[in-house]
């Protein structure tokens, strides 16, 4: 698939159950954010459409997790504004916006009353919960831990089944925040399968991670960060081929960013 | 002395052959304070939990006044009660005065600072680890204190036992608005009062058996369950 393609056009519409009203694209303009006297997020314009994965790179404290919070309007910026599809987002579109959290948070029942829970929350009728639950645990690989207390699984399983949990919905956008730190290399694997069905599936994936292997096995296009700012945003290949700031350079090449 | 062991033995006696007198005071007691419970549970569980997850000004004072009102004393919260239900108080026209239904009104509000308080505790610390998440999932205000409540199931259960050990062992309440009247009123810390003073000391030794088991029991199961709480953090 052609990354500009990818990035810029709007291909196929997404199977959608989340309430089905579109949250595409979702926008951030002007957004500033202020913690006690610092200034974490910095003046940050960015669109996320179409679809494809953006892989969002920078150093530790360069705003990755905030700025993804901002998108999915877990976090009210102190500047600018976040829209979703034009209009700042709400409750009623949450699940059209998928978030997975670098620690999972598993609710105390089963595997696959977990996913349930999402699927109750996105409206999806109680008749059809179960087999909708069912399939996404299937498709990663949970099949056999599906009637399993949630928080008794590994990490990496709690990790796919947060992801699978997200999935469920059918969401439009998905927002992971490095959902394989800690992985061992099959359940990272796992995870990036997932993630690519996901894109081929329609879904916008926002994916931040500070693993340079998995950024170059996923990235459709490349956001560098630092300091609260978008340094560069650029596709895939012409990132890794060479970045234009020093920076991301810097970064790329192992070396300590101040 | 011997007396005392005497009345030991009859004591002992009594709970053997089920006294009647003695399953009648015991059975008012556990209906009494089984009620108050349920009352304090249905009102203290959704409105720690709202505390818990709501923002508002004076929070911090609304929580301190809650923590406060844990440690009501009984007579007080007793006098409180009779002043409301007495024949010219406010609601003295509902004839509560001097039946049982008085002595769960007054448990209950003994008991629903200390159900809504710790709720509002145990909510608290889960709030912060669920609550985006929740909202990511576009869950509302009602739906996180729900799922939230639902969450703190096991720590909530160790809340009650708590609640019901201080409803059942507690005096001062249940005397002022209840009046100790025989086969209507008279619980078992009323009846231990009353039969000590007038020195029959079979039933009121027998009675405190009876008190002293529950009580061990209920603390025995909640710090069972609150040990089983903490290894098992996925139920
Ligand atoms: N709620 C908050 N209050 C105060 N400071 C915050 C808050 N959230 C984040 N920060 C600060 O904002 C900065 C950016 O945090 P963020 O979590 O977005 O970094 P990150 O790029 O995700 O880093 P990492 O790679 O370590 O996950 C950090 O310096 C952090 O200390
Ligand atoms: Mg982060």
């Amino acid at each position: 698939m052609s990354e500009a393609a990818a990035i810029a056009g709007s291909v196929a519409p997404v199977r959608t159950l989340a309430g089905g009203s579109a949250v595409l694209p979702i926008a951030g303009e002007g957004l500033v954010v202020r913690r006690g006297g610092r200034i974490l997020i910095d003046g940050i314009d960015a669109a996320f459409e179409g679809h494809g994965i953006t892989v969002v790179l920078g150093a530790n404290g360069a705003g990755k997790s905030l700025l993804l919070r901002l998108l999915a309007g877990l976090v009210k910026p102190d500047g600018g504004a976040v829209t979703w599809a034009g209009r700042p987002p709400d409750r009623g579109r949450a699940l059209g916006v998928g978030f997975v959290f670098q620690r999972p948070v598993m609710l105390r029942r089963t595997a696959i009353a977990n996913v349930r829970y999402a699927l109750k929350a996105a409206g999806v009728p109680r008749s059809e919960r179960d087999a909708i639950a069912r399939r996404a645990l299937q498709d990663a690989g949970l099949e056999a831990l599906a009637d399993w207390p949630a928080r008794l699984l590994s990490g990496g399983e709690q990790q796919r089944v947060a992801l699978a949990r997200a999935l469920a919905p059918a969401p439009q956008a998905l927002l992971l925040d490095e959902p394989t730190s800690n992985l061992d290399p099959a359940s990272t694997l796992a995870i990036e399968n997932l993630v690519g069905l996901a894109r081929e599936a329609g879904t916008r994936i926002v994916h931040v991670t500070h693993d340079l292997g998995q950024a170059r096995r996923l990235a459709d296009e490349v956001i560098f960060m630092h300091g609260g700012r978008i340094v560069e945003r650029a596709p895939a290949q012409s990132f890794f081929d060479g970045p234009s700031s020093g920076r991301a350079q810097a970064f790329l090449e192992g070396r300590i960013v101040l | 002395m011997q007396d005392l062991g005497g009345a030991f033995a009859q004591a002992l006696w009594l709970i053997i052959e089920l006294d009647r007198d003695l399953v009648e005071i015991v059975g008012l007691s556990l209906r009494v304070s089984l009620s108050a419970v349920l009352l304090a549970a249905l009102i203290g569980f959704p409105l720690g939990a709202a505390i818990a997850v709501a923002r508002f000004p004076g929070r911090g004072v609304v929580v301190a006044a809650l923590n406060t009102f844990m440690g009501l004393p009984p007579v007080v919260v007793g006098l409180l009660i009779y002043v409301l239900l007495s024949r010219a108080g406010p609601l003295g026209e509902l004839g509560l005065l001097y039946t049982p239904s008085a002595m769960v009104v007054a448990q209950t509000v003994l008991v629903t600072p200390i159900v809504a308080a710790l709720t509002r505790q145990t909510v608290e610390d889960l709030r912060g680890e669920y609550e985006e998440q929740l909202h990511a999932f576009g869950v509302g205000a009602g739906g996180l204190v729900a799922t939230l409540l639902w969450e703190a199931r096991l720590s909530l259960v160790t809340v009650l036992l708590a609640g019901f050990g201080r409803a059942v062992a507690e005096v001062g309440a249940v005397i002022i608005v209840g009046g100790n009247i025989n086969h209507v009123t008279r619980v078992m810390t009323t009846a231990i009062a009353l039969e000590t003073s007038k020195g029959d000391l079979e039933l009121a030794l027998g009675l405190g058996i009876v008190l002293l088991v529950i009580v061990l029991v209920i603390n025995g199961l909640a710090s069972g369950l609150r040990s089983a709480v903490a290894q098992a953090s996925h139920v």
